[in-house]
């Protein structure tokens, strides 16, 4: 029998605001799959997002869904774990959101090691505003506002997750759907902060722009730079020239956020300072 | 049993006023001159089993607050000039989503940097105007320790009753003397709790007119799911652009508190029962009013003061049918005309307008103000 | 008693801020009158010139800030010059006479002591002077009991500072009152 996304879509909220070939819909449905397979419970999940085509994914999903403003996801998403630690709290956005204008909350959310999951589905764009390079857009590629190519160094996502202190980091792709909803699922049942990056792909502001000739193509391209981390092991510096790594590529045991402070709660409590 | 009291500054108040009124958690991030008020929720919040967090900005700090505020908490921040600045686009968002929680922020010199330890009154139109769009405003000005806690409750129980952020900004002054306060007993202030919802969630819609122009607000993990956006949206929460819902929207988010202005604005008169002049003024401002207006009675100046503790929404109808009574109004202030353009408006022409301005980091005194009220011809 | 305006002054970190707060609370809570203590602090925290004021009096008090000093503590020569422009005709100017040595004009009261080196030396701890000079200026001006300022000072300090301050509050309200009387 066929997955039954709808037990999780908001009646009457599709179809989604999303181009078509654009990757965020793959992404929504491993979302949902892997709330399905952890049995999370809708009315005790919260879904924040900040600004931008990723982050109107929440609208879509039936649970307690937080649009807010542009980078802010990860600091509302902290007020609501904090105020609530039973909460499973998920934040979903794209790569200009969480990591340029929201940037210093990510890594600090990181940092505290606060038991969320952030999906970054990291497509090289700003697609909503039309196309205008971000922090991850790769050097001397095209943008709006990079049109003699990108001058810029791009960030690593993951690596800057595994940097700030996350102690859940992994990566998957657009094109490999099914590993999604398990590096999702893997993701929320860490305990501490956990960052998905989903390498995604624009065909309206990015492809066309970078003379990718069909969303096919894009899908391509993920499909040939991506390489297991167990592959990748195996694989010379010069195989892995030009690839990136996916799966879990760090993982960690340190204490929660939350749980700390519960510490504090309990000191403060017993007089002590 | 007698009364708990205790010598405070304004911060420390605030804090404990806060704490009186329920607030279970605080997120700030540190700013000359208002950080007691966080020093004093890092002690308390855990003991009563709330939550504090420094947040990694002032952006992050209030976004945080608004997060724990629909979780159901009753949520505080604190700042000062250049944090306000940076939480404006927040305060828009709690506006438009209709979050209650509390923003307290002590006025120092400005634009920028500017004076950090130095009093100011110069926040007052940031309070209101600082955030794009259109929006009502709760500001509450505060002139002395006790009404530093008081009013903390109050603006509690305002952002509770109209859905909204308020603000309670203390001039530095208040913020940083210190006075004797009286802790209020429980009960001796009403504190008013967040409508919830009556309907079953499956029913439940987060801005649902049915229920009057402030809509029960459920919390995240109480068993409603709901969506919020600081898009323009329907009453269901969801994003819309159709031109009827969001002009509907936008006018009840302010009719909210233009309608109850009568009920929210708090002011009090002194000496103003055959006062020819009348001296408008608020914060420490205020105290050094009353100085000069006491100095001026002993000169048999008629001459009175009105106070603002409610900043916004602006006493209009109390100062238009002053107005109309006084040959001319002064109104002092530690910023360079703010509350007198509100007064000049309600005004309408009618009386002689005199300002004092004071914005050299020092307060401005008594003596300032007597010079003024014997100008006022 | 009419409004009297009270001003502690010197350098930062000397604890000057403390002896205002110290002194206002033990009027308002011990003594029953109505007070109000303020500072003005610089950017730093220890060092340059600073002050700490109190107003007390029977009527609530309205502008919280000096108007015409009726008593002034200057433990510095950098605080006396430039806090003592206010003081009062009749007022009392209460000096550290070891480092203040220029005094100002004017026809006030001026007491002069070695408030810090009597912390240091008698009472055994130099971070006691401003617990030495606050007991001084309640000596020097009766704006409250003598009890009443001990009660304030005790209620302000760890228990293992008790004997020590008491000790420093004690040294100051006997040496002014011997000074005031040479």
């Amino acid at each position: 029998m066929a997955f039954d996304y709808e037990k999780y879509i908001r009646p009457g909220k599709l179809p989604h605001i999303w181009c078509p070939g654009c990757g965020h819909g793959i992404v929504l449905k491993g979302l949902i799959r892997a709330m399905d397979s952890l049995n999370l419970k809708k009315e005790e999940t919260a879904i924040v997002s900040g600004i931008g085509c990723a982050s109107r994914l929440p609208g879509y999903v039936d649970c307690c869904t937080l649009h807010t403003a542009h980078g802010r996801a990860a600091a509302f998403a902290t007020g609501v774990k904090m105020a609530r630690p039973e909460m499973n709290v998920i934040l979903v956005g794209g790569d200009g959101d969480g990591t340029a204008i929201g940037g210093n909350h990510f890594i600090h959310a990181c940092r505290r090691n606060i038991d969320m999951t952030y999906v970054i589905m990291n497509n090289y764009i700003y697609g909503m505003t039309g196309g205008q390079f971000s922090p991850t857009t790769p050097h001397m590629m095209k943008a709006s506002t990079t049109p003699y190519g990108n001058p810029d160094p791009s960030f690593d996502i993951a690596k800057l997750a595994i940097g700030a202190g996350a102690t859940f980091v992994a990566r998957g792709t657009a094109f490999n759907a099914s590993q999604i909803d398990k590096l999702i699922a893997e993701g929320i049942q860490h305990k501490g902060m956990s960052v998905i990056e989903i390498l995604d792909d624009c065909p309206t502001t990015y492809g066309r722009r970078n003379k990718y000739k069909s969303v096919i193509e894009m899908m391509n391209r993920l499909k040939e730079v991506a390489v297991p981390v167990k592959a990748a092991e195996k694989m010379t510096a010069e195989q892995l020239q030009g690839k990136i790594l996916t799966g879990v590529l760090f993982k960690a045991d340190r204490p929660e956020y939350c749980a700390e402070y519960q510490k504090v709660i309990e000191r403060a409590k017993g007089g002590a300072k | 049993m007698s009364k708990k009291v205790a010598f405070l500054q304004g911060n420390e108040a605030a804090a404990q006023g806060a704490l009186y009124a329920g607030c279970n958690f605080f997120a700030g991030y540190p700013i000359t001159p208002s950080t007691e008020v966080a020093e004093v929720m890092s002690i308390e919040l855990p003991k009563v089993g709330g939550k504090f967090i420094q947040m990694e900005d002032e952006i992050g700090a209030y976004a945080a607050v608004l997060g724990a505020a629909l979780t159901g908490k009753k949520a505080l921040d604190a700042t000062s000039g250049p944090g306000l600045s940076l939480k404006q686009e927040l305060i828009g968002y709690a506006c438009i989503a209709e979050i209650p929680c509390v923003l307290i922020n002590v006025m120092r010199g400005g634009p920028s940097t500017g004076m950090p330890t130095g009093p100011s009154q110069s926040d007052v139109m940031a309070a209101k105007w600082g955030t794009h769009g259109d929006h009502a405003s709760i500001t509450l000005v505060p002139a002395s320790v006790q009404e530093c806690y008081d009013m903390t409750v109050q603006a509690f129980n305002l952002a509770e009753k109209f859905r909204m952020p308020v603000l309670v900004m203390p001039d530095e002054i208040i913020a940083h003397m210190r006075e004797r306060i009286e802790f209020r007993e429980p009960g001796e202030i009403e504190i008013i709790n967040r409508t919830e919802p009556t309907v079953p969630p499956a029913e439940y819609k987060p801005y649902d007119t049915r229920f009057g122009d402030v809509p029960p607000l459920a919390a995240f993990g109480s068993g409603y799911k709901f969506h919020v956006t600081g898009l323009n949206k329907m009453q269901d929460g969801f994003p819309t652009t159709k031109a009827e819902i969001v002009q509907a929207e936008e006018e009840r988010q302010v009719r909210k508190v233009m309608d109850k202005v009568d009920e929210i604005v708090d002011f009090e008169e002194f000496k103003m029962d055959d006062a020819e002049i009348c001296v408008v003024a608020y914060g420490s401002t205020s105290r050094s009013a009353r100085y000069a207006v006491n100095a001026a009675r002993e000169k048999g100046i008629k001459v009175g003061m009105f106070r603002l503790k409610t900043f916004w929404p602006f006493p209009d109808k109390q100062i238009k049918a002053i107005a109309a009574k006084v040959k001319g109004f002064v109104v002092p202030e530690m910023n360079l005309g703010m509350c007198s353009v509100e007064v000049e408006r309600c005004n309408e022409g009618k009386a002689q307008i005199l300002t004092v301005n004071r914005v050299d980091g020092e307060p401005l005194n008594p003596e300032q103000i007597l010079v003024k009220i014997k100008e006022v011809k | 008693m009419s409004r009297y305006e009270l001003r502690f002054s010197g350098a930062g970190g000397q604890g000057l801020i403390t002896a205002g707060i110290i002194l206002a609370e033990a009027a308002s809570i011990h003594e029953g009158k109505q007070a109000v203590q303020s500072q003005s602090y610089g950017p730093e925290a220890r060092g340059g010139a600073s002050k700490s004021e109190v107003i007390i009096s029977d009527a609530p008090v309205d502008y919280p800030k000096v108007t015409a000093c009726d008593a002034l503590l200057a433990l510095t020569q950098e605080a006396c010059d430039k806090y003592t422009h206010d003081l009062k005709e009749g007022g009392i100017l209460l000096y550290d006479s070891e480092f203040v040595t220029r005094l100002p004009e004017g026809n006030f009261k001026k007491v002069g002591f070695n408030i810090i080196s009597t912390a240091k030396n008698e009472v055994g701890r130099e971070i006691v002077a401003n617990i030495v000079a606050l007991g001084a200026m309640i000596s020097l001006t009766g704006v409250i009991s003598r009890e009443n300022g001990l009660k304030a000072v005790l209620s302000r300090v760890p228990e293992a500072f008790l004997e020590l301050n008491e000790k420093a509050y004690a040294a100051g309200f006997d040496k002014a009152a011997a000074a005031a009387a040479a």
